[in-house]
């Protein structure tokens, strides 16, 4: 309802105001004289006529007279009961407004979460460790942006849809990654955060079926999320994918996400998340860590790469190469990285190299690779894991 | 609505006067010049003379205070601007990404208040 009003009224935090004032009356009216036919209808005109109200009240009258006009005449025209079926599907303008580039990453995320996941500021402040009122005033200075620089409420089109797609399937992915590998936070928030990153992946993928990597980025959340219950240890211990109980990943969502996989890439349109969703299929059809296909792996990094040049995948692709080939031809690869600026800095490198390293039997070298990967660990748990590798070489 | 597309560059960076890649660059700003006219989306736009002709004043002390310079010593400066008639801010960014400039510099594009009288 609150995108139907959000179209029509073209300010998101205007149908916020009035759908809230109309789910109030509601309350009092409804209990009072029971429910009229169809509630939904009832609600959208009470909040279309709060609307109009408020319209009429702003200093800003003149401007907003073909608005009104609008609001009047869809008023008019509400002759029969609407159903909620008849009210206009808006929800694929909305995200891709929440997620513009022109606003912020972070206010993309927590507007995304407030608008379409139905999040309070207070639940996505918890979430980003935020002070309830910094989310807010967030979320405010968003809205106001949206407003007042006219972000359209549209989806793009043509060319447009292919670089803003990315924009919004981004946002997804980081939602999901914020609650699958957040370095803090209760798990019972994250897994309400990857649930709602996967819901909203399905709501897209549903609403733009004509474009395989949204499929694509759905798969890859789904596979992630079946090895969730294998990941951690207790609090502490990040369990990497050569130990993790494979017998305890979630079947149904493996078995789901490989048949979507499989429908997406037969319309033969690679994309970066198809590709990760491939690779991390191959993992999880693999029955023990020894019987993984490391070759294919290894080629799905390499399609990988060329359409993402990226540090991240040049060492995934290595540590692919080191079971594939051999650890001393996966240090070739990753050693292509030494003269990248900042590269000293990134962390996983220093973690793949020791493990590539240490493989290699070149311990030494590997002990100094562990140390500097374990000063740089993001959390607990990895820190520790390292350690433990570190002290068993 | 209206939006301004302000043009910012380091102003020695780029094509200069006198260079040789200059004329292309005067005929790309002619070009897109042409084509908001066109479109009757040009509102006004014009470019300035280097930030080296800038004077700032101020009354914020309570008298007026003239210094020489512009108003921020950054390596990139205002150069100039269009204002553009727009439906939406994703249509002023398409615009904003074809002026000329934007190639070695920067365009900051917002949206102009319409004032009630």
């Amino acid at each position: 309802m609150l995108y139907a009003l959000v179209a029509s009224l073209g300010d998101l935090q205007l149908a916020e105001d009035v759908l809230q004032y109309a789910v109030e009356t509601a309350l009092v009216y409804w209990n009072r004289h029971g429910l009229p036919r169809s509630p939904a209808s009832w609600l959208l005109q009470v909040a279309r006529r709060k609307a109009i109200d408020r319209f009429r009240r702003d200093t800003h009258f003149r401007r907003l007279v073909p608005d009104i006009t609008y609001l009047t005449e869809l008023e008019r025209s509400d002759d029969g009961p609407e159903t909620v079926e008849e009210i206009p599907d808006k929800r694929l303008e909305l995200i891709f407004t929440c997620c513009h580039p022109a606003l912020d990453d972070k206010s993309r995320i927590a507007l995304t979460l407030r608008t379409l996941g139905g999040l309070t500021s207070e639940e996505i402040a918890r979430c980003f460790l935020d002070r309830p009122g910094t989310m807010a005033q967030r979320l405010v200075r968003a809205k106001q942006k949206i407003a007042l620089a006219g972000i359209a409420y549209e989806v793009p089109s043509g060319e447009r849809l292919n670089e803003r797609l990315p924009v919004v399937l981004a946002v997804l992915y980081l939602i999901f990654n914020e609650g699958y590998s957040a370095t803090s936070g209760k798990e019972a928030i994250r897994r309400e955060l990857s649930d709602e990153a996967i819901r909203l992946a399905r709501m897209t993928a549903y609403l733009l079926p004509a474009e395989p990597e949204v499929n694509g980025l759905l798969a890859l959340m789904l596979l992630h999320d079946s090895r969730r219950a294998t990941r951690q240890l207790g609090d502490r211990t990040l369990v990497p994918l050569e130990a993790q109980n494979r017998s305890a990943w979630s079947r149904p969502r493996i078995d789901a996400a490989v048949a979507l996989l499989k429908s997406t890439l037969r319309q033969q349109r690679v994309g970066p998340y198809q590709l990760q969703a491939a690779i991390s299929a191959l993992h999880a059809e693999a029955r023990h860590w020894e019987d993984t296909d490391w070759r294919q792996i290894a080629a799905l990094y390499d399609l990988l790469y060329s359409s993402q040049p990226t540090p991240v995948v040049r060492v995934n692709q290595a540590v692919a190469i080191s079971h594939a080939d051999s650890p001393v031809a996966a240090l070739n690869v990753i050693d292509t990285l030494a003269d990248i600026p900042k590269i000293e800095s990134y962390q996983p490198y220093h973690a793949a190299r020791a493990d590539i390293l240490s493989r290699a039997g070149r311990r030494a070298e590997a002990r100094e690779s562990y140390d500097r990967a374990i000063d740089m660990a993001g959390n607990e748990a990895e820190r520790h894991l390292l350690i433990t590798r570190r002290d068993e070489l | 609505m209206q939006y301004l597309c302000l043009i910012y560059h380091a102003e020695d960076v780029g094509p200069q006067p006198g260079g040789p890649d200059f004329p292309a660059f005067m005929q790309a700003y002619q070009t897109f010049t042409q084509e908001v006219v066109e479109k009757d989306m040009l509102v006004s736009g014009n470019a300035l003379q280097p930030v080296a002709t800038a004077t700032t004043v101020s009354r914020e002390t309570g008298k007026v205070e003239i210094t020489d310079g512009p108003f921020a010593e950054t390596k990139e400066q205002l150069g100039g601007y269009y204002l553009l008639e727009c439906k939406d801010l994703d249509e002023a960014l398409v615009y904003a990404a074809k002026i000329a400039s934007a190639e070695h510099g920067r365009i900051e594009v917002r949206p102009v208040v319409v004032w009630d009288d």
